[in-house]
């Protein structure tokens, strides 16, 4: 099996401090990786550094064929690979949720408009938000918001897709509406890669866990890895986490 | 001696189209080039950055009076003795505009969230397509109440056209003073008629301001 990511030596240091120190893992076709650690551990750094949009000092990234260490690297032949979605959503406020979803395959894929529009109502019926295709995103709600960001996302059909505390902004009856979505797509095949909270999320779902401390890859391995902590910094945090969700359920 | 009459009132409603046409002709122009010079203002290349930036100072810091007398003198030094004193008021205007209008909408495209950049980028767009597709339309709605905004100062500042030689609403006012020695009332109905003008202006920018702070954002 041929690795659709794989990070090798990856060190990456904004100005003095550094967040990225030897960071190496591979991430296979079809599957998906859970990346949890502390807050400041480098989660999102090390996502934002496979979507191209921070460079690195050291070592090397290669994603879909595309290796982003290069000089020469094709910024939007890589981004027509890879799909990210943010923890803030980001959608464009000035579009209705259709147009949200149409802009890209119109403009990058000149595909027809007529296409277009059916390829938005799929996968908009893919994440149940085809009756609101029409409404502008300030008129959903965040997980409704969400749904549509991965929508749009899809729209492009990328070979992997990253997603960042994509429900962290979220309250947690909205969280598993976007969480059914995840899996749902993660069942169909999809590569994704995703930075999350949401432990039995990750153990249910993901086939890798990287477990991240202080800038490294502390521990990686299956969901038994939550079970068997191997290092103390891991059972901490999971035992930090599992408690935190229990004193928030009572 | 004469007193003020409808004659003069023609004179001056004439003139009065003058300074209208000079304050299009400053917007039109000065909206052009102001949009170029606000591109270059947060573009890539630093040096284009720089000039950009100099040219919003130098515009910003000369009084206006100053920029009409450069460019009407500096004209007639170019050997261009016999330009009409229209296209000097209008070149002058129009910089001046630029200069401004350049600063106004760069901070409205700047005030633009970094991320909807980042998320436009994901999405494999080009930057030309990112600007004109997610950015400008954005920075628009934000821009519409300062630009009208704007506009009334430009139509103020038409007045100092006069200086050389043109002949618009306050130089005709001059004008008919000066044969039929009347100030008051001269000025008092010059004054009303840049107000006609302004403000239905003013009114419109703040409509918009109001309407498109409740608005979606
Ligand atoms: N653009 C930046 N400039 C300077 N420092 C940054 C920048 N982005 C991140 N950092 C720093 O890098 C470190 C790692 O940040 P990162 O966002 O990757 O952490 P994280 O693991 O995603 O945390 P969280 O769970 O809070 O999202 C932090 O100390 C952060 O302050
Ligand atoms: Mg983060």
């Amino acid at each position: 099996m041929s690795a659709v990511v794989s990070l090798s030596n990856v060190h990456k240091q904004f100005g003095a401090l550094k967040v990225l120190d030897g960071v190496s893992f591979d991430v296979g076709r079809g599957e998906v990786a859970a990346i949890i650690g502390q807050s400041g551990s480098g989660k999102s750094t090390v996502l934002r550094c496979i979507n191209a949009l921070e460079t690195i000092q050291q070592g090397t990234i290669d994603v879909c064929g595309h290796a982003l260490h290069d000089a020469g690297l094709n910024r939007r032949a890589l981004h027509l690979d890879v799909g990210i979605v943010f923890q803030s959503y980001n959608l464009f406020p000035h579009l209705t949720v259709e147009q949200n979803i149409m802009l890209a395959p119109v403009s990058v894929k000149s595909v027809p408009k007529k296409e277009a529009r059916e390829l938005a109502r799929e996968v908009l019926a893919r994440v149940g938000m085809e009756a609101k295709a029409e409404n502008y995103p300030e008129q959903l709600s965040g997980g409704q918001q969400q749904r549509v960001a991965i929508a749009r996302s899809l729209a492009m059909s990328p070979k992997l897709m990253l997603f960042d505390e994509v429900t962290s902004a979220l309250d947690p009856q909205l969280t598993g509406e976007v969480l059914r979505v995840m899996e749902d797509l993660a069942r169909g095949g999809m590569t994704m890669i995703l930075v999350t909270h949401e432990m039995a999320f990750a153990r249910k779902v993901a086939s890798k866990i990287i477990y991240m401390h202080q800038g490294k890859v502390w521990e990686t391995g299956s969901g038994e890895m939550l079970d068997q902590p191997k290092t103390p910094e891991l059972r901490n945090f999971v035992g930090g986490v599992s408690s935190d969700q229990a004193s928030a359920s009572v | 001696m004469p007193t003020f009459s409808l004659v003069h009132l023609e004179f001056l409603l004439v003139a009065a189209q003058w300074t209208i046409g000079l304050s299009i002709a400053a917007f039109v122009g000065g909206g052009l080039v102001g949009f170029v010079v606000a591109l270059a203002r947060i573009s890539d290349l630093r040096l284009l950055r720089i000039a950009a930036m100099i040219y919003i100072q130098l515009v910003q810091g000369t009084p206006l009076l100053i920029l009409l007398f450069v460019i009407y003198f500096g004209i007639s030094l170019l050997g261009f003795n016999n330009l009409p004193a229209l296209f000097a008021a209008c070149a002058g205007l129009i910089v001046y505009s630029s200069g401004f209008l350049a600063e106004i909408w760069r901070g409205c495209i700047e005030s633009v969230p970094k991320t909807q950049w980042q998320a436009a980028e994901c999405l494999a767009l080009t930057p030309w397509q990112r600007m004109v597709k997610v950015i400008l339309p954005q920075a628009a709605r934000i821009a519409t109440a300062p630009t009208v905004g704007f506009l009334v100062q430009i139509v103020k500042n038409t007045s100092l056209a006069s200086v050389v030689g043109f002949v618009e609403l306050a130089q005709a006012g001059k004008l008919i003073n000066n044969s039929i020695y009347e100030p008051f009332t001269v000025f008092m109905i010059v004054a009303l008629i840049y107000f006609a003008i302004c403000f239905p202006l003013s009114t419109w920018s703040r409509r918009l301001e109001r309407k498109l702070n409740v608005g979606r954002r």
